[in-house]
């Protein structure tokens, strides 16, 4: 004990950092399980750096050719790269090697799968409003960086996989006019594939894109910390307070359990189930491409959209070739992920609040919102289906074109039909909550009166359900006011219109009176 | 730009080159090697080998007619039998839609010319006789003994000359795993898909999954090209070739897959959805049990 007194001492006399630690100490969080996800996230990404640093000691990010002399027979002879060859070498040949490739590997998707799930958590609850704009961005930024990561890690056995890849994204490049064709060859040193795209993805992979990773990733947990958790509205639950249990000891301790729970989690599925089997693939030669080709999951959007764009899309015009097969689905591509990033900017212009918000809202309790996400990710999710349409045509004995021609329709059909359905199952359930709140439970019990009429009997909801049921935000369409010079602006307009297709249905909360009514009932 | 749209729209424009390769019958994305070794040749060459092969058979025939005429004359008459026979079974099961004679109907196509090899390869692996019109000869069980089928496939080479039922040493004793694998990464994947585990063609065609086929049918798939699968032939895919690629798709299939389970040897998909329902679905089952035990 005097010993960890006068060690403690001696750090913070050098330091100062009790401060911080005291401060960081009482940081509440709530215990709702959907804010564990940004943790996964955070331990995924603490295990594919535990097991990258093993896989780089191993790892010859170089494109000489060698003839590989390991273990695998079906390979033996032939040539590949030394990248190949050497993640060849720690599947069959380095003890550990496979499980770790495997680790790192299931690890990536579990990364990023599991960072998707948080912003979508952090998006239907209203999560990204004031103050949490800023780290809405950043955490954007961290999904864009694990992608990135993610096929600059996919790319580098250089097998047969991972180049028809890369052939896809010189493609893409070259499909830019004018630029294009400069860019690939900046890239790949030169006609593609080239000697350098490896090495250079490498430096990419595990020393850039980590640091600026690292770097952004500490920025969101330092935002998170000053800006507090949200929490979920209940009784004691305010806007300026956070319920939970304080970090220390209670939550480190439960979050180091959990860490190890992920890191199992992933070993287990490593040590049982295949990944990335490069050594079916073979080495990588512009030549063959086999049947069902695809990227990683968090790249099967992209590859979705190249798939459903109708043939024909391709003009040459003065001599020039515009590649619209190209340049339309990634202009799409890019304006769903801009939109993506800035839509706390937009729903504050929209809604014109500017209060700040630490209660989480229950999705049901913004249906506008909630649409747009159900849009979103039908979008989203069609486009990834596209990605894997060869496999749905085999495996539900399908025509391919039939398949492609159905996503094509849904990529239109599918958000505005999501859009919908999920507003009125928002206005539904809040209608509901509205009764409930009001006139209490059905509880199913019949009671005939005197008077011989048959009523249900209503079961009260309890205060601190009902307080769960009413306290929500209820916004209003905007009014349009004339400004200070007394004009009316376009962009006035344009927000009132938004404003208006925003908030025109809504449900109101029970106020006081009407729960006061409804009690005499 | 066209090399380039390859790479882009892999899929689609690949399922495109099959159907060229298809309906030309021949594999053009066979090793640049192959084709300059055969370019090489002197023209007389040629005419020299053909030559050769004339003497050394002529030979051959002298000294087999010599030796075992009592032999053939046996042969032959069992070899009548086996067409009669199978004449007989062609009328029962398959006339109704290849004709009474093989000709070709609206139904089904001309079988003259396609070899036993063919016959034993659809009636074998149960595509034949063809149960309803689809987009491709649907797989069922077996509906012929060997010797039946042996029986079929000699009426129908007695018709024409074709293909024959390949012999078992062509396809067993030593091979090179490695020149196997690399043939089939470049003349089947693109259709079978690398692991073999088969891939879809267009208008609801597909390429099925090539484990646990026969030797002998996959050696008779190659020779014959059944419905859109190309003809390799012993220029395109040397007999040793083939018997190479044979005993790779042997070796994928009995070895047990390194690294654990191959979830159907799908790739990215199946291991992206994997890790979405079982890997996600797992951590997100603890922290509801956590959260649970929180409250
Ligand atoms: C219901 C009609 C039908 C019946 C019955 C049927 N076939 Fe076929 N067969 C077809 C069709 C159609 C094709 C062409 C399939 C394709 O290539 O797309 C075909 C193809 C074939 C081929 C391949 C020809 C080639 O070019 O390689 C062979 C061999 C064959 N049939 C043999 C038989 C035999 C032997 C039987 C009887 C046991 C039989 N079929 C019964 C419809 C039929
Ligand atoms: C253009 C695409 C294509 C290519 C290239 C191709 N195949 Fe096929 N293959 C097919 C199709 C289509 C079928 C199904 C034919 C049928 O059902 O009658 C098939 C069937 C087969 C079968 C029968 C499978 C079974 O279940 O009975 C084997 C074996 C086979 N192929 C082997 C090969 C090999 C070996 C190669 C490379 C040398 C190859 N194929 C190249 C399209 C292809």
């Amino acid at each position: 004990m005097r010993f960890t007194n006068a060690a403690a001492s001696y750090i913070d006399e050098r330091t100062s950092i009790s401060g911080a630690v005291r401060e960081l100490g009482r940081k509440i969080f709530p215990d709702h399980w959907s804010f564990m996800l940004g943790e996964v996230a955070l331990y995924s990404f603490v295990v594919i750096l535990i097991s990258g640093t093993f896989l780089t000691f191993f790892f010859d990010p170089s494109m000489s050719h060698v003839h590989y002399e390991g273990s695998y027979a079906p390979l033996r002879g032939i040539e590949m790269s030394a990248a190949m060859a050497s993640t060849l070498d720690i599947s069959f040949d380095i003890r550990g090697g496979l499980l770790m490739r495997q680790v790192h590997h299931w690890a990536a998707l579990l990364f990023v799968a599991s960072i998707g799930l948080h912003m979508l958590r952090v998006f239907f609850t209203g999560a990204f409003r004031k103050p949490r704009e800023i780290n809405w961005v950043i955490g954007f930024v961290l999904f864009i960086l694990a992608m990135a990561e993610g096929f600059t890690g996919y790319s580098l056995p250089d097998d047969l996989l991972s180049g028809n890849g890369l052939r896809i994204i010189d493609g893409m490049l070259k499909g830019f006019p004018i630029v294009g064709t400069w860019i690939s060859y900046l890239l790949f040193g030169g006609e593609f594939p080239g000697l350098v795209v490896i090495p250079r993805l490498f430096v990419l992979h595990i020393m850039l894109l980590p640091a600026i990773l690292i770097a952004a990733l500490g920025l969101h947990l330092l935002l998170m910390v000053i800006n507090k958790h949200t929490q979920f509205a209940g009784p004691g639950r305010t806007n300026e307070n956070v319920v939970g249990v304080p970090v220390m000891p209670v939550f480190a301790a439960k979050a180091g359990g959990f860490f190890f729970v992920v890191f199992g989690v992933l070993v287990l599925i490593a040590s049982f189930f295949q990944i990335n089997p490069i050594w079916n693939y073979g080495p990588y030669d512009p030549s063959p491409v086999s049947a069902g080709t695809q990227p990683d999951w968090y790249i099967g959007f992209a590859d979705g959209a190249l798939r459903l764009v109708p043939p024909g899309w391709e003009f040459v015009l003065w001599g020039w070739t515009f590649s619209f097969n190209i340049l339309v689905p990634v202009a799409i591509l890019g304006l769903f992920i801009v939109i993506v990033a800035i839509y706390p900017f937009i729903e504050a212009w929209v809604t014109g609040d500017k209060r700040e918000h630490h209660i989480a809202e229950r999705p049901r309790n913004a249906p506008t919102r909630t649409a747009i996400g159900a849009a979103g990710v039908t979008f989203y999710a069609v486009l990834w289906a596209a990605a894997s349409s060869d496999l749905m045509a085999t495996h539900f004995r399908l025509s391919i074109e039939g398949v492609i021609h159905t996503l094509q329709a849904l990529l239109f059909l599918g958000p505005l039909i999501a859009f919908l359905v999920t507003k009125r199952v928002c206005l539904a359930l809040q209608k509901k909550d509205r009764e409930i709140a009001l006139h209490g439970y059905e509880s199913g019990r019949i009671v005939r009166l005197p008077g011989g009429e048959y009523v249900e009997v209503h079961q009260p909801v309890s205060e601190y359900e009902r307080w769960r049921l009413v306290s929500y935000e209820d916004y209003a369409p905007l009014m349009i006011r004339p400004n200070d010079q007394g004009r009316i602006t376009l962009g006035m307009r344009m927000r009132a219109a938004l404003s208006r297709w925003f908030f025109e249905d809504r449900i109101s909360p029970a106020t006081k009176g009407e729960l006061e009514q409804g009690g005499h009932h | 730009m066209s090399a380039q749209r390859g790479g882009i729209h892999h899929n689609r424009s690949s399922l495109k080159e099959r159907e060229d390769h298809s309906t030309m019958g021949i594999d053009s994305t066979t090793k640049d090697r192959r084709r300059t070794r055969a370019g090489r040749r002197h023209p007389l060459a040629s005419v020299a080998l053909i030559l050769a092969g004339l003497v050394t058979t002529g030979g051959a025939y002298a000294l087999f007619t010599s030796t075992a005429t009592a032999g053939t004359a046996n042969t032959a008459i069992v070899q009548q039998q086996l067409v009669e026979e199978g004449e007989a079974l062609f009328a029962a099961n398959c006339a109704s839609c290849h004709g009474a004679n093989a000709e070709g109907t609206g139904e089904g196509v001309s079988l003259h010319g396609v070899g036993a090899a063919a016959v034993d390869f659809q009636v074998g692996t149960g595509r034949m006789p063809m149960a309803a019109q689809g987009p491709q000869a649907e797989q069922k069980p077996v509906q012929f003994t060997e010797e039946q089928i042996d029986a079929l496939a000699a009426y129908v080479a007695s018709l024409a000359p074709g293909p024959e039922v390949p012999d078992e040493s062509l396809f067993e004793g030593e091979a090179d795993l490695a020149n196997g694998g690399e043939l089939f990464r470049i003349n089947c994947a693109m259709c079978h898909n690398v692991a073999g585990a088969g891939g879809a063609l267009t208008e609801g065609k597909w390429a099925p999954a090539l484990m646990g086929v026969e030797p002998k049918h996959i050696y008779e798939a190659m020779i014959t090209g059944p419905q859109n699968m190309p003809v390799f032939n012993d220029l395109n895919l040397s007999p040793e070739d083939k018997a190479d690629i044979i005993a790779y798709l042997k070796y994928m299939e009995e070895t047990p897959n390194v690294g654990g389970f191959g979830l159907g040897s799908l790739g990215p998909v199946s291991e992206g959805l994997f890790m979405w329902i079982f890997g996600l679905g797992a951590v997100v089952g603890v922290t509801v049990w956590i959260a649970a035990r929180a409250n």
